[in-house]
């Protein structure tokens, strides 16, 4: 079989109708993962030549850190919990929210590719389904955020916030994850939607701190003005730092330990967990009609 | 056999403007197509349509016998597309981006780096494979826009103003490859506004303005439609006006002539349209002389496509250019283009 798809090599320039019947149907799966590798690598190469987006990425968390910590630095003992400083509060705060942003802001290739034409190529090439350009940008997101969740893992531990077992780990890379996946889709979506990317910047810019600010990130809901209980209960953000605070607090954890305490009543692990595969959900099958509008 | 492409009926808006009011034409296989049209007539949005970019508003579109409408995931693997505007990743090689192409049209890798290896060897990039397209000048970028369209073998070719912006150098050496690739047995669709480009290349071509076909044929076929020969004539290298029109009145009198019109922008000079298969330039000569106009230049030619253009549309090619020059919002398409 793959002997007669070979070009004869006197004349390149023939077209191959076989290749084009070789190439379609039986294997979908293989197809998919071969563009979305594909696409993924061009992602990566872009950022081993111009890595001063990652070293941006590295450094402005671990100035929150040190920062934030330094601010509260005196607050008094116990505020935050019994036995916690604040430092060890606002870790899981920080990998949230800067895993968030990377997230973020992954439509703005995207949109860029769009602007310049590149994203046609793309769009001509017989790709067996447009989520490979979503799945590429969620494996590239993903991946520096697994970077800068290491790092300031590593840098909190030095700084004297502990450091969860492995099994805490892995759960925290779940979530980092599942939160990472939907906001990176949404941000994809929106890169198909919007008009251009100076509309896209604006919703990145008008997101970013209120969604912070409206979560746990900074401080505990029981700090919070009644409303804003309500609002955080319901940001996504909320229920990724709320289940990686506790495995920074409590080593025995399960899925049936209380993370999170809602206005309306006391959620475990589990609940968390399907809240943010809901939430995923609810995302990709929203964008699905932003990738088909441009005449899947 | 399907014919390589159909398109009959095709409509397309952008708001209130209709790129495209109704465009019809046939590519056989084997055939370099060519659609000739001024700036803004329409020739973009039609290959946009053909090549799943956009979405048509009405009209039966065909690749390779399959309805690009009904199912574009099979349509696109049977043409290769090369854009008007060569959009590269500037921080990727010429042989990265060959080989994401590749992946996005699913070759296995072992025939990827092979063709990837020929490509570059046909169209003169062997020695620029390893460079950041960044650093390409703009010959470069469009064989390598070129080679990434032809990698998967596609029994299409679809090309969108691909010499624009070239030396004469290079459109040279694209048109050598263009007819190269037809005899190998590729069929290739190109867009142009040069009409010498479409007479040189096309086998068949369609005139399209304002949305609309005018005139489908082949080069020589709708050269004989228009008619007669052509005859310019120049009294003196500057014609004073006078002398033109007295000129015009005695030719008009010869049995073979059809029409005269003087082209004030050529500094008065004469175009007649003659009778085909006669011998007239001795006559015309003589006959200046029996009214005491000398001869600067006499020539005959056979119609060309622009005087097909100039039947079709009522306009010379050049004066539809000049007209759509300063009719189009550029900013304001883009801002469309993104939306759609
Ligand atoms: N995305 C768009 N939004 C709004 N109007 C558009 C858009 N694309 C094209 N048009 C309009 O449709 C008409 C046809 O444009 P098109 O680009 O198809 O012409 P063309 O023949 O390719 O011209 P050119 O030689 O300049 O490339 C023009 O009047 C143009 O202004
Ligand atoms: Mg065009």
């Amino acid at each position: 079989m793959s002997q007669s798809i070979l070009p004869n090599s006197s004349n390149s320039l023939a077209p191959n109708p076989a290749l084009a019947e070789m190439t379609t149907g039986e294997n979908e799966l293989a197809n998919f993962v071969q563009e979305t590798l594909a696409l993924t690598q061009r992602l990566f190469i872009q950022l081993q030549r111009r890595p001063s987006t990652l070293m941006a990425g590295v450094i402005q968390p671990l100035m929150w850190l040190i920062l934030f910590g330094a601010l509260f630095y005196k607050a008094p003992q116990g505020l935050f919990g019994f036995d916690v400083n604040y430092g060890q509060f606002l870790a899981p705060g920080i990998i949230v929210f800067t895993a968030f942003s990377g997230a973020l802001n992954a439509g703005l290739p995207v949109m860029f590719d769009r602007e310049f034409g590149f994203l046609n190529r793309l769009l001509v090439a017989p790709l067996t389904t447009r989520y490979s350009i979503v799945a590429a940008s969620t494996l590239y997101i993903i991946a520096l955020a697994f970077i800068q969740t290491g790092v300031i893992v590593g840098a909190s531990a030095l700084l004297g916030a502990g450091l969860p077992g492995i099994g805490g780990l892995i759960a925290i890379a779940t979530i980092v994850f599942l939160i990472v996946l939907g906001v990176t889709a949404l941000s994809l979506g929106l890169a198909f939607a919007l008009p251009g990317h100076i509309e896209l910047i604006a919703v990145i810019f008008v997101t970013n701190l209120p969604l912070l600010f409206a979560s746990t990130a900074l401080a505990p809901l029981s700090f919070m003005a009644n409303w804003l209980k309500w609002v955080a209960s319901f940001n996504p953000l909320t229920y990724a730092i709320e289940p990686i605070r506790y495995l920074y607090f409590n080593s025995d954890w399960g899925l049936n330990s209380v993370v999170m305490t809602a206005p309306w009543g006391e959620m475990n692990f589990a609940v968390v967990l399907t809240v943010l595969v809901l939430f995923d959900g609810v995302v990709l099958a929203l964008i699905q009609p932003l990738l088909r509008r441009r005449f899947a | 056999m399907a014919a390589a492409v159909v398109i009959e009926h095709l409509k397309k808006k952008y708001g209130a403007t209709e790129a495209v009011k109704d465009i019809s034409f046939h590519v056989e296989k084997g055939e370099i197509f060519g659609l000739l049209g001024p700036n803004g007539a329409g020739k973009s949005t039609t290959i946009r349509c053909l090549c799943t970019l956009a979405k048509p508003d009405e009209g039966k579109i065909e690749v390779c016998g399959v309805s690009v409408r009904d199912r574009p995931k099979e349509a696109r693997k049977y043409f290769g597309y090369v854009a008007q505007e060569v959009a590269l990743d500037k921080m990727l090689t010429g042989r990265e981006l060959l080989k994401l192409q590749a992946a996005l049209y699913h070759l296995p890798s072992a025939l990827a780096r092979q063709r990837i290896e020929q490509l570059l060897n046909l169209l003169g990039l062997q020695d620029y494979g390893d460079q950041k397209t960044g650093t390409y000048s703009g010959g470069l970028r469009r064989r390598l826009d070129l080679a990434s369209g032809l990698l998967h073998q596609p029994q299409l070719l679809v090309l969108d103003e691909p010499t624009v912006g070239l030396d004469i150098e290079s459109r040279f050496v694209m048109w050598d490859f263009l007819r190269q690739l037809r005899e190998a047995g590729t069929t290739v669709l190109i867009t142009s506004h040069y009409l010498e480009e479409i007479d040189a290349l096309a086998d068949r071509l369609a005139i399209i303005d304002r949305g609309l076909v005018l005139a489908e044929g082949s080069p020589s076929q709708l050269k004989d439609q228009v008619g007669g020969d052509r005859v310019t004539l120049r009294i003196r290298e500057f014609t004073p006006p006078q002398e033109a029109q007295q000129a015009k009145q005695q030719l008009q009198t010869l049995p073979f002539v059809e029409e005269v019109i003087i082209n004030e922008a050529q500094g008065h000079s004469l175009n007649l349209v003659v009778q085909r298969d006669c011998n007239p330039l001795t006559q015309i000569e003589q006959n200046l002389q029996s009214i005491g106009l000398p001869t600067f230049s006499l020539a005959q030619s056979r119609p060309s496509l622009d005087d097909v253009y100039l039947a079709a549309t009522g306009r010379t090619l050049m004066d539809a250019e000049l007209a759509a020059a300063g009719t189009r919002d550029i900013k304001k398409e883009q801002k469309q283009a993104m939306k759609s």
